[in-house]
């Protein structure tokens, strides 16, 4: 998920073409006050006007507490976008309040498919603590994400590399995502130049559930997919696993024994997500 | 009459001189045997013992005897940091020396302060590989009366080789050099690496003046200039900054685009069938062109593919890869740092050639001939593939034509890496204003918004689009960048000739026309 500034039309421009799975337009942190209402119009105009080459399109708007936070949504709910990405959500009510704004501004708008999908961004130590309400809330909510910078600040404490201030609070925020079957998407890593820190901090994020990372630079992208893409001694381990499955269920075997070592439903479940991520089909 | 690109070439062009149309990247040279014949290098003796050092720059000139309407030659492997060639032209100048044709390898920023001898005479004809700044513009406004040559690398090698250029003086800077005139760029503190551009003016030139600010004990190993043909050397102060060589072309690029593209670019190598074992690889420096190399190093590594040998304008990075032992070979005609420059004198394996080895159409066979794979960078293209790689949007000269269509012809798969549009210029057009490598010799061009392969490469789309590639017709995508910039205003040009654009082989492949 690559993160651009709102008001920067050379980057949204070249938003498409980077190979990110998701584009995250920012109308929140990136952008001072007094250009909030310019980035709002830029990024409506833009989204109308440019091609994205099908990558998903995401707007973080600003909280509906600030001055901002309605008029972003009045602009961008008709926009039909893939999610809107709404930051500092601390209690299930808070949330439930975004999302029946939004739905009145489907239904002045027109929109009855609710397919936009909506991802509330635990900041606070108050919204880790109520994650699980959170991540539960609303169909509409089909990922919950970690903003690692503004969590720090509020807990007092300074974001280090080794992200040990925060190691609760993702895994905390993974665990409620994991109970709703929903995404978990881990907060940005700030050093551009540290490709190895990045590449250790996206491996942590995946081995500890996280489904997907946000970047500020194009230039990350790649090592986050090399991360999160399976490999292929992965893909090929399912592939044995899914066509072992196959030919002992024809024999009426629900478990079974591939190189020593016992393969049962969840280990098949998780051989057939490789191979949906990789786009597989045996 | 109109060459194969369907360019009208006028038979006679002023100051230039009858012209041969090109007729493709191989017509010519497909006849094996040259009718052009060889210029005859100079034949020259010393007595014994001789003491060739100068005490300056201007009394080896004195002692050579240039006159007015000579020809003088220069290498340009100090790129930015070069201070000889000015040096010696103000020398020139001082003397009242007029109509001068210059023969450098390539001209850069550096030589910005000859414009005033472009103005007053001193220099009325150019042969160049390539030229920067103010000195491009000027000539693309008409400030000289003879439209200056561009040519390649190893066109440079066949024009001096069949007297097209008659080199009265080489002015060649080495970085040591001992007082017979032995010399090299490979160490010193001023080191810049391979000498390769010089070698065929020490074997052709008239008379050859080594400059050097670093006179060692004899001899000067490695001997990449020969003493048997060096007349004069001359210690200076300094040949130049050689902080200035790499001028940000040798490190790999920063910028998410160009990253972006390189990392496509190592995509379509890997999966062209190209990149397999025993492969040999260029790359260009500067820009998406040396990232590539970094993304084909992961890939090669991955596979536990070690290819033959790399070739061309040699970076720190390639001898990274040489160390690694993932190429067996490095070929340096010029290289762009310190670390390269010692890895010639240290490695027996990085071989410093000269160009006419490199890139000469008119020999038994250059070692680009022999190429897999190269990586190119482009100003424009169009949708036929030709590339320019010499004016900017605005019809300026700013470019150089370097190896550019040395290598596209030899290597087996030319890949041109360039993003589609540059601000608000598009980059892949419908025709280019000026053609240096023809589009026959160009497989696939790789952009931020698509990857287009050329249909003379038959199955080459086939094998990238299995692969998932963003594969697009290069009509779609020109359509597509074209409703995002629109269409540029066109130029608009004088009548005059201000550049003839040679293709390797000599024929002219495009005109550059003074610009209103």
């Amino acid at each position: 998920m690559l993160y651009i500034p709102g008001n920067n039309p050379a980057m949204i421009q070249q938003g498409g073409v980077y190979g990110a799975d998701s584009l995250l337009l920012d109308l929140e942190d990136s952008v001072a006050p007094e250009q909030k209402d310019a980035a709002r119009i830029l990024v409506r105009n833009m989204i109308q006007t440019i091609n994205f080459y099908g990558t998903e399109l995401t707007v973080r708007v600003n909280h509906l507490d600030t001055p901002f936070g309605m008029a972003d949504l009045e602009a961008m709910v008709p926009l039909g976008l893939d999610a809107i990405r709404v930051p500092k959500i601390e209690t299930k009510d808070e949330i439930l309040a975004v999302i029946d704004t939004i739905e009145k501004i489907e239904q002045k708008a027109g929109i009855i498919d609710k397919k936009m999908r909506v991802h509330p961004m635990i900041e606070t130590a108050l919204g880790v603590e109520n994650v699980f309400e959170i991540a539960g809330a609303s169909k509409r909510i089909d990922a919950v994400t970690i903003g690692g910078q503004d969590l720090t600040a509020d807990m007092g404490i300074i974001y280090s590399k080794d992200g040990i201030g925060v190691d609760y609070a993702r895994r905390r925020i993974v665990m409620a995502a994991k109970a709703f079957k929903i995404d978990a998407l881990d907060t940005v890593f700030a050093d551009l130049e540290d490709e190895d820190g990045l590449r250790q901090e996206t491996e942590y994020a995946k081995k500890i559930g996280f489904t997907g990372k946000a970047v500020i630079n194009p230039r990350q992208i790649q090592v986050i997919h090399e991360v999160f893409n399976p490999g292929a001694e992965e893909i090929r381990k399912a592939i044995r696993i899914v066509k072992e499955y196959r030919l002992n269920r024809e024999k009426g075997l629900g478990v079974f024994a591939l190189d020593g070592k016992m393969v049962d439903a969840p280990i098949v479940a998780r051989a057939q997500r490789i191979l949906s991520l990789a786009d597989i089909e045996i | 009459m109109k060459n194969a690109l369907g360019i009208e070439i006028p038979q006679f062009i002023e100051g230039y001189g009858p012209t041969e149309p090109f007729m493709g990247a191989w017509t010519k040279l497909e006849a094996g045997w040259m009718e052009e014949g060889a210029y005859p290098p100079p034949v020259k003796a010393k007595t014994a013992h001789l003491d060739k050092l100068c005490n300056s720059l201007e009394e080896a000139i004195d002692k050579v005897g240039f006159l007015s309407g000579m020809t003088i030659s220069f290498h340009h492997h100090l790129r930015a940091g070069d201070q000889i060639l000015v040096k010696t032209l103000e020398i020139l100048h001082k003397m009242g020396i007029r109509d001068i044709t210059l023969a450098s390898s390539s001209l850069t920023t550096a030589h910005e302060p000859i414009l005033p001898y472009l103005k007053d005479g001193t220099i009325s004809r150019i042969w160049t590989s390539g030229i920067r700044g103010t000195v491009g513009e000027a000539i693309s406004n008409g400030v000289l009366d003879i439209p200056v040559v561009i040519h390649s690398h190893g066109g440079r090698v066949r024009a001096i080789k069949t007297g097209k250029i008659k080199i009265d003086l080489a002015i060649i800077a080495a970085s040591a050099a001992d007082t017979e005139g032995n010399a090299t760029g490979t160490h010193g503190p001023s080191a810049f690496g391979s000498l390769g551009y010089a070698v065929p003016d020490s074997d052709y030139a008239r008379n050859v003046i080594v400059v050097t600010d670093n006179i060692v004990e004899y001899p000067c190993i490695p001997i990449s200039i020969r003493q048997s043909f060096v007349d004069y050397v001359v210690k200076v102060d300094s040949i130049g900054d050689p902080a200035k060589i790499a001028t940000g072309t040798t490190r790999i690029t920063r910028s998410p685009m160009d990253l972006r593209i390189a990392q496509l670019a190592a995509e379509v190598i890997e999966h062209s069938g190209f990149l397999a074992p025993e492969f040999s690889f260029q790359v260009g420096a500067g820009g998406a062109s040396l990232a590539v190399a970094k993304f084909v190093r992961n890939i090669m590594k991955q596979k536990g593919i070690v290819g033959s040998f790399m070739l061309g304008g040699v970076t720190s990075y390639v001898i990274d890869m040489l160390n690694e032992g993932l190429f067996k070979t490095v070929f340096d005609v010029q290289s762009f740092d310190a670390k390269v420059a010692s890895s010639i004198f240290n490695n027996k394996r990085h071989i410093a050639i000269s160009s006419g080895l490199y890139a000469n159409p008119f020999n038994c066979g250059c070692i680009t001939n022999k190429l897999d794979v190269v990586v190119l960078g482009a100003l424009e293209l169009d949708v036929d593939f030709n590339v320019n790689v010499i004016t900017g949007s605005d019809g300026m000269i700013r470019g150089a034509s370097g190896g550019h269509c040395d290598t596209a012809s030899g290597a087996k798969l030319t890949v041109v890496v360039c993003p589609s549009f540059r601000g608000r210029i598009p980059i892949i057009k419908k025709k280019v204003l000026n053609v240096v490598t023809p589009g026959e010799s160009v497989d696939v061009v790789v952009t931020e918004r698509g990857i287009c392969v050329n249909p003379a490469h038959k199955g080459l789309d086939e094998r990238l689009r299995k692969a998932g590639l963003n594969v697009k017709d290069i009509n779609d995508l020109e359509k597509e960048i074209d409703q995002i910039t629109g269409t540029p205003e066109p130029i608009r040009y004088q009548d005059k000739t201000v550049g003839v654009i040679q293709y390797r082989d000599g024929t002219v492949i495009d005109l550059i026309k003074q610009v209103k």
